[in-house]
């Protein structure tokens, strides 16, 4: 009985935390466009729905994987810097609140524009991979979501890469740190808010087929936004890394939450129940697990 | 090269705590799905924001895209088929507050496609009803009840209206003091408030074929056929998973009811919205090993559950989808997860009924059809607009035979639904044999014991694998009377009696 319950508590737990893997995917696209321009961008949801869209309405037009998927990058590209050229650059003087207001409003704009573009109707997006459970010892294990975690992981690892060892990485970092000192250097703020575009265009476009394939395409896509949240409160909105971590413990926390103490408030805690372990997290550490703590001259 | 832009100022990054309390303030925590309050919050503050936007990067004035589409049809765009102004004595209109984009469009293009479609068959083939035009016109909500509310009170005071069908809770809950001061009514096919019922109480509320008391009764009574008989479940362990709204929990009381009855044992668990992950719940379900799960879901709620019931172990066809989990929408994003799959349906799926071929015949081929893919005819929402549309256009009919071929108020209506009563032969009639089995609407009971039956899903299509249904509704009908009565003690309504019933305001 008690090897019984042990056994479910680490399904639960090992469940939780692929979970989390999933939810870090989707903070990553957050945390990028904040790190390197102090924007929190609301249409990160949209920008996936709309990745997912187009790459499953091409794959049913015939393309093959990787064609779909490449022309997919390019119009997720194109997004980027169209965003970038026309809200962002603008807008690039004013304060927090209103570029976030910017990025709600462009969210509402992206959804509407996928639908117009690609329909209204749900579809199937299947990438090949099996979702049936495999057994890991007496614990058994969805197949699909160890698979996405890997795609996170790696994604995760070769992003902190590309920021910690290449010249464009430490370019986005310099400009992050200080745009003002990054201008005075000759860097090309331009060139470089246009790539974050871009990068996140592509992160969204890996959220999109891995949650596109467990949700279906439709429009609910654009809500998944709401489980990144706390792993950005958690992890701190700046840290690639953070992501993971908050990822990580937001998933396994709120599933435990849910089965071990949802039965005493009737159930359905989980969702709140993050944000409630986020909010514990931001009375300790205001600015997350890993984020750079702000200090201001007075 | 960086003359172009303008300097940057340091980012003054805000605090994690400014976004936590902004989501706090701007998205509440207790969702309820289908008044969908959060995206109704979304969407209010999305004509701020994209004015804000539009202001702010200095684009200049935007031309804000109504939400009204009004006569987005083919045939609602022409004068004499949809919205025109003009008073038509001869006109009988339907004012839609249809939902073409949004979350929940690929139901709202399906359910007000078909019964756009029928409407349509009905003035091309026969000149309309009696040979007086139907006519409607088109409303966006987007699923939203404010936005359900603001279609309202344009279209109030178009005339010679006959019924408002929202295909919403929110919107029919947001509407039932309207109605009835207007005395027009509400169809809540299938869905709504299940004391609405009670004709006594709400005169003009019509919650036809099925409402959810009724379904819960269904699915029970098809998982005693199962069985082997109504006695073989006792014993048994099924688990309700459902959505965590009030639509969700309207049915707790009643497998309760049901599980006392029949001897079986029944878990509720909920899944918050909007249900996109249920690890968690399934895990649990895992463990418990029931005989059933019951699928109370809504929008991507049900694909993800049948997923992780894949996820864990838990076959299909052992899962029983409820009536709002029963669409190829609700099934396709599943893929193979969904394969024998079962769920419970007031009309049957398919394109071979004669009413459908009609449809195909006069109204697609000649390019007036509602459907932008012809490959969603005979779908499940689709076959539920198109029984919608037979089930008003009938209660016009029937009223007209009352009070004469012309155009009815909606009084007039309301007592035409209040004597809808198609049986079988009529059904056949209709060209709807075997789409759905019958209706029998009087002044007291307004959900007009409509039978289910239960389709099981293959891969590519829904079949029918069982018979027509009837829900215990002598069971049910003591515990609706009773729910009816508060509510007319709360709101001092004086229940209605048979005497009151002829009395119509033309």
């Amino acid at each position: 009985m008690m090897a019984d319950q042990i056994q479910f508590f680490f399904e639960v737990l090992i469940g939780g935390l692929l979970s989390g893997v999933m939810y870090s995917l989707v903070a990553l696209g957050f945390v990028l466009i904040y790190k390197t321009s102090g924007v929190l961008n609301f249409a990160q949801g949209s920008m996936v729905l709309f990745a997912a869209l187009t790459f499953v309405q091409l794959r049913e037009k015939g393309l093959p994987f990787a064609v779909a998927f490449l022309i997919t990058l390019i119009l997720m590209a194109v997004l980027g810097i169209t965003v970038e050229r026309t809200v962002m650059r603008p807008l690039l003087n004013r304060s927090p609140i209103v570029l976030f207001l910017a990025t709600l409003g462009l969210s509402y704009i992206i959804e509407a524009g996928a639908q117009l573009i690609w329909g209204t109707q749900v579809h199937a997006l299947d990438l090949g991979i099996s979702d049936t459970p495999i057994q890991v010892g007496p614990v058994s294990i969805s197949q699909f979501d160890i698979s996405a975690a890997l795609i996170s992981g790696t994604l995760v690892a070769a992003l902190v890469f590309f920021f910690q060892r290449t010249r464009t990485g430490l370019t986005f970092r310099a400009v992050a740190d200080d745009p003002f000192a990054a201008l005075a250097v000759g860097l090309r703020l331009s060139r470089i808010w246009a790539l974050v575009w871009i990068t996140a265009g592509l992160i969204a476009l890996v959220a999109g087929l891995l949650w596109g394939a467990r949700l279906g395409v439709q429009f609910s896509l654009s809500l998944i936004v709401l489980k990144a949240f706390p792993v950005l409160v958690l992890g701190g909105f700046d840290s690639i890394l953070g992501t993971i971590v908050g990822g990580l413990i937001i998933g396994a926390t709120e599933k435990l939450a849910e089965v071990f103490v949802g039965p005493l408030f009737g159930g359905g805690i989980e969702t709140w129940f993050a944000y409630v372990v986020a909010l514990v997290f931001l009375l300790i550490r205001p600015t997350g697990l890993f984020g750079q703590k702000v200090v201001e001259r007075v | 090269m960086n003359e172009a832009l303008p300097l940057p100022r340091t980012p003054s990054h805000p605090s994690p705590t400014f976004f936590l309390l902004f989501l706090f303030t701007f998205i509440p925590m207790h969702t309820h799905s289908l008044s969908r309050s959060f995206i109704g919050r979304l969407g209010s503050a999305s004509l701020a924001s994209l004015l804000l936007l539009g202001g702010l990067t200095g684009c200049g004035s935007q031309k804000q895209a109504g939400d009204s589409t009004t006569g987005s049809t083919p045939t609602a765009a022409a004068p004499a088929g949809g919205s025109n102004l003009d008073v038509n004595l001869k006109e009988q209109f339907f004012p839609l507050q249809s939902y073409r984009v949004g979350p929940y469009a690929a139901g709202g293009t399906g359910f007000f496609g078909g019964f756009i479609d029928y409407l349509n068959l009905i003035n091309i083939r026969d000149g309309g009803v009696n040979g007086v035009k139907l006519t409607w016109d088109e409303g966006e909500t987007q699923y939203e009840v404010e936005k359900g509310i603001e279609v309202y009170e344009r279209l109030k005071d178009r005339p010679n209206i006959a019924a408002w069908n929202p295909l919403s809770v929110g919107i029919a809950y947001a509407m039932i003091d309207k109605v009835t001061q207007r005395r027009t009514p509400l169809i809540t096919i299938n869905h709504g408030r299940t004391d609405s019922t009670d004709g006594r109480v709400f005169p003009y509320v019509f919650p036809l074929l099925l409402n959810p008391y009724s379904e819960t009764s269904g699915i029970i009574n098809y998982l005693g056929t199962r069985e082997g008989g109504q006695d073989k479940l006792k014993g048994k362990s099924i688990v309700v998973l459902y959505h965590g709204s009030p639509y969700g929990k309207e049915t707790i009381p009643i497998y309760e009811l049901l599980a006392k009855k029949y001897g079986f044992k029944v878990q509720q668990i909920e899944v918050p919205h909007p249900g996109n992950e249920q690890q968690a719940q399934w895990l649990t379900i895992k463990r418990i090993n029931p005989d059933y799960v019951v699928l109370r879901g809504w929008g991507v709620m049900n694909p993800v559950a049948l997923r992780t019931a894949q996820k864990v172990g838990f076959k299909a066809d052992r899962i029983i989808g409820n009536v709002w989990s029963n669409s190829e929408e609700d099934v396709r994003p599943a893929g193979e997860a969904a394969k024998g799959y079962i769920a419970i349906t007031t009309q049957a799926s398919g394109k071979q009924y004669p009413v459908l071929q009609e449809i195909i015949k006069t109204v697609y081929d000649k390019g007036k059809g509602n459907l932008a893919d012809k490959n969603r005819i005979g779908s499940v929402y689709h076959n539920l607009g198109i029984v919608n549309g037979i089930l008003n256009v009938e209660a016009v009919r029937i009223a007209q035979e009352k009070f004469g071929k012309r155009p009815l108020s909606g009084d007039e209506v309301r007592w035409g639904f209040e004597h809808l009563q198609l049986d079988p032969a009529r059904v056949e009639k209709l060209g709807a044999k075997d789409l759905f089995h019958s209706i029998n609407v009087t002044w007291k009971n307004h959900e007009g014991d409509g039978r289910v039956t239960f389709q099981q899903w293959d891969g590519n299509k829904w079949n029918v694998i069982s018979k027509w249904i009837a829900p215990d509704w002598a069971l049910l009908r003591p515990i609706i009377e009773a729910s009816a009565k508060k509510f007319a003690q709360e709101n001092n309504i004086q229940l209605r009696t048979e005497a009151d019933v002829d009395k119509v305001v033309k």
